[in-house]
């Protein structure tokens, strides 16, 4: 029961979050598979946020937030005070909702994750520069001017840039809450293109408030609804016949 | 709902009355600026001159010259500025950054936030008490920029604070997703972005200080003195005690309201270069964000 | 919540009732026109089938625009799917009526060789089926559904008997051979009604469950 799977990530087991009185999950049971991307989708305030920021604990930056369960990364107990917090955010990356580059150079940026680990040298550190902002699309366009403020990018460019400093630090596994929905459709575009691409190196969890994204990009899917995972599967099985009629009527549009 | 009309009018009087009420004020006060700036340009012409700002202080109104009190003005500012920086920063980052919201948080900020508005003068027996006599620094600049520090501290660390507080979260959220830890976001992100408003709040506390005169005349700090001072321990005077000191006497020797004029000019002067730093530092920072 | 997506969806939903119930009128007339060989029914048959091939092509565009509209999923995009394969099989059937009365029209005047009883059984047996699909669909209804399927069976058999039947009459009669191939292709026709029938019923079980359920099990 308890042997570390090489094809699951993350092992969620009776997971239940509290913020004060209020409980934001309950029984949350799932396994996240390696190298794939997984669609968490659900009406607002159904714990969708709460639980991919649980993933990598920032969820406790609230004060007044209590969990219990487990959750096995690679079969370790994120929760074990063996596991230092630093260390699982090093390799459990993520990316927000609105795009947020520090107000630093690009360059800056990007390296802000290997420079506070104390990588010093120069060549490793430009090899990685380059290989992040290669594999977030973005090389191409900045590679004159990586000395310019983050700022002077449009949002699409800063979101592939946000991407590109989570990668820098190679995790493996990124999270992202709604990465694409302060964007236009064309940087949607592509950064959902990215996404594919990362696919085969990354694993990927995407919160998405868009049916037609999820069912654009991933494999599989959660729907949460009122802090409980109705329905997990494969996102194809989902969208054409799900299980649940309460996934049904939401993804139908018909309430929520 | 119909929209009455009507009632547009009596609007648009009203605003037109409030504009010329406002007007008013903002001529009334400019009008009060102009006069006191008038008052006392007139008094310094032909006093204000090189010989005046490079000379040494005297009894003889012709011969007076307040290099000396720049000198002290300087000193105190030498011991201000980073006793101040450090000490008030400080106090901000903890407040802001690292202690738990509650009870005893509020107590302190609502403490430091009263500091604030303790009169000066009190300060100065603080000062005479503490650093005159029981460190023994006696009426030295060290003694007279300890008990500025603390006058102005307050008003550093409220600053600092508000800095720190307008650091968008979200900036320190990406840190913290990177495996960064508190110390980190703070000295790489949070400082650098809350720096102008440091600064900003530095400045101003610092004009504030130069400008000071209860607590230094409650130190004992003399208006004549015949050496320059060399040294922090030394003792010294400052533009404010000139001030205070000519002006205390201008019964007897006329010409030293001449002399007050022409120093307060030069405060004025620094006064307003200080502040003009401090909204150039802060429109600079806000372009950039 | 979707009001506009239901309301375009019961559009459709009614144009594939028209459609079925104008093809069981058809149906009858078809078959009426060959038992009493009637050229003047049959012409009208023959005549109009290009109002089920326009109808047709009205509720295809349709679907398209819903689905690029609508984006519809799970049950919605089911259904949407199993119209636009219903009603492809319904115009066959449509057209078939009309290849049967073609050849009325061309067995016209002539004495028949054999008075026909099995192919006006099969027939109402192939009528009876598209009832019953038309009324499945109308209904949703899965029961009614499966029942068809079996009920294809039904049809086959009689292929079978009348075709044994013709090819007896053929080699008996063979001045008879010409009007003989005639009625097997009538009877080919029914069959591949019956057939097309079956299909709707199938695409009315995935439309509700979700599962391609074959006939031919």
């Amino acid at each position: 029961m308890a042997h570390s799977n090489e094809k699951i990530v993350y092992d969620v087991r009776d997971l239940n979050l509290w913020y004060g009185q209020d409980q934001a999950l309950k029984n949350i049971n799932i396994q996240i598979g390696k190298n794939e991307v997984t669609a968490i989708i659900g009406p607002s305030g159904c714990g969708k946020s709460t639980f991919i920021k649980t993933l990598n604990r920032m969820i406790e930056n609230i004060p007044s937030v209590r969990t219990t369960g487990e959750i096995l990364y690679h079969g370790t107990n994120i929760f074990d005070k063996t596991m230092r917090i630093e260390e699982l955010r090093t390799r459990v990356g993520m990316v927000f909702q609105k795009p947020n580059p520090f107000p630093k150079s690009i360059y800056e940026n990007v390296l802000y994750g290997p420079k506070i680990h104390g990588i010093k040298d120069k060549h490793i550190l430009q090899e990685a520069l380059e290989t992040s902002l290669k594999s977030a699309a973005l090389w191409d366009e900045v590679k004159d001017r990586l000395h310019d403020n983050a700022y002077s990018l449009s949002g699409g460019q800063q979101q592939r840039l946000c991407i590109a400093r989570a990668l820098a630090v190679q995790p493996d596994v990124i999270l992202m809450d709604e990465p694409t929905s302060a964007l236009d459709p064309i940087a949607t575009a592509k950064i959902e293109e990215l996404i594919d691409s990362l696919k085969a190196d990354y694993t990927i969890n995407i919160v998405t408030h868009s049916m037609q994204q999820a069912g654009r990009i991933s494999d599989k899917t959660a729907f949460f609804l009122m802090g409980e995972l109705v329905e997990f599967g494969a996102t194809e099985g989902i969208f054409s016949n799900p299980r649940d009629k309460r996934t049904e009527d939401y993804i139908t549009g018909r309430f929520g | 709902m119909t929209i009455n009309y009507k009632n547009i009018e009596r609007r648009v009087r009203i605003n037109g009355i409030a504009k010329v009420i406002f007007s008013m004020s903002t001529i009334f006060a400019l009008v009060v600026l102009g006069m006191l700036l008038y008052r006392i340009i007139a008094g310094s012409i032909g006093w204000l001159d090189f010989k005046f700002l490079t000379g040494k202080l005297s009894i003889f109104p012709e011969k007076a010259g307040i290099f000396g009190a720049i000198v002290g003005s300087l000193g105190l500012m030498l011991i201000v500025i980073p006793v101040t920086l450090v000490l008030g920063v400080s106090t901000a980052i903890y407040l802001e950054e690292y202690s738990k919201k509650g009870k005893l948080q509020n107590f302190i900020k609502i403490n430091i936030a009263n500091l604030a508005s303790v009169p000066s003068v009190i300060f100065g027996l603080l000062g005479l008490s503490f650093f005159s006599r029981i460190m023994q620094f006696g009426s030295s600049m060290v003694a007279g920029g300890l008990t500025l520090s603390l006058l102005v501290l307050p008003i550093v660390v409220v600053s600092s604070q508000e800095a720190l507080k307008a650091v968008p979260g979200f900036l320190r959220e990406a840190s913290f997703a990177m495996g960064a830890s508190k110390w980190t976001t703070i000295w790489k992100v949070v400082i650098p972005v809350a720096i102008p408003g440091i600064l900003t709040g530095a400045i101003l506390s610092i004009s504030r200080a130069i400008g000071e005169t209860a607590p230094l005349v409650v130190l004992g700090i003399p208006a004549l003195i015949m050496k320059v001072p060399t040294s922090l321990m030394d003792n010294f005077t400052a533009l404010p005690i000139q001030i205070y000191y000519w002006t205390l006497d201008t019964v007897l020797t006329p010409e030293y309201a001449n002399l007050a004029a022409a120093t307060i000019i030069v405060l004025l002067v620094v006064l307003f270069l200080m502040n003009s730093v401090a909204i150039l530092i802060r429109n600079k920072s806000q372009k950039g964000f | 919540m979707r009001a506009s997506l239901d309301n375009d969806l019961k559009a459709i939903h009614l144009d594939i009732i028209k459609m079925g119930t104008l093809i069981e009128k058809t149906i009858e007339e078809t078959i009426t026109a060959l038992v009493n060989q009637d050229v003047i029914l049959a012409k009208s048959v023959a005549d109009g089938d290009d109002r089920f091939d326009k109808m047709e092509l009205d509720i295809e565009s349709k679907c398209i625009s819903l689905i690029a509209r609508q984006q519809p999923v799970a049950t919605d995009l089911r259904k949407i799917f199993s119209i636009v394969k219903i009603v492809t099989d319904l115009e066959r059937i449509a057209d078939h009526c009309q290849d049967i009365s073609k050849l009325t029209l061309d067995l016209a005047g002539q004495t028949y060789v054999k008075p026909i009883i099995d192919i006006p059984k099969m027939a109402k047996q192939v009528r009876e089926m598209v009832k019953m699909t038309i009324d499945c669909y109308i209904d949703q209804d899965v029961i009614k559904g499966r029942l068809i399927c079996v009920n294809d069976d039904i049809v086959d058999n009689y292929f079978k008997i009348i075709f044994n039947d013709l090819e007896r009459v053929m080699r008996e009669k063979p001045d008879g051979i010409k009007q003989c191939m005639d009625f097997l292709m009538i009877t080919k026709y029914l069959e591949r009604m019956a057939d097309h029938a079956t299909n709707i019923a199938e695409w009315v079980i995935y439309s509700v469950e979700g599962i391609h359920f074959s006939g031919n099990d």
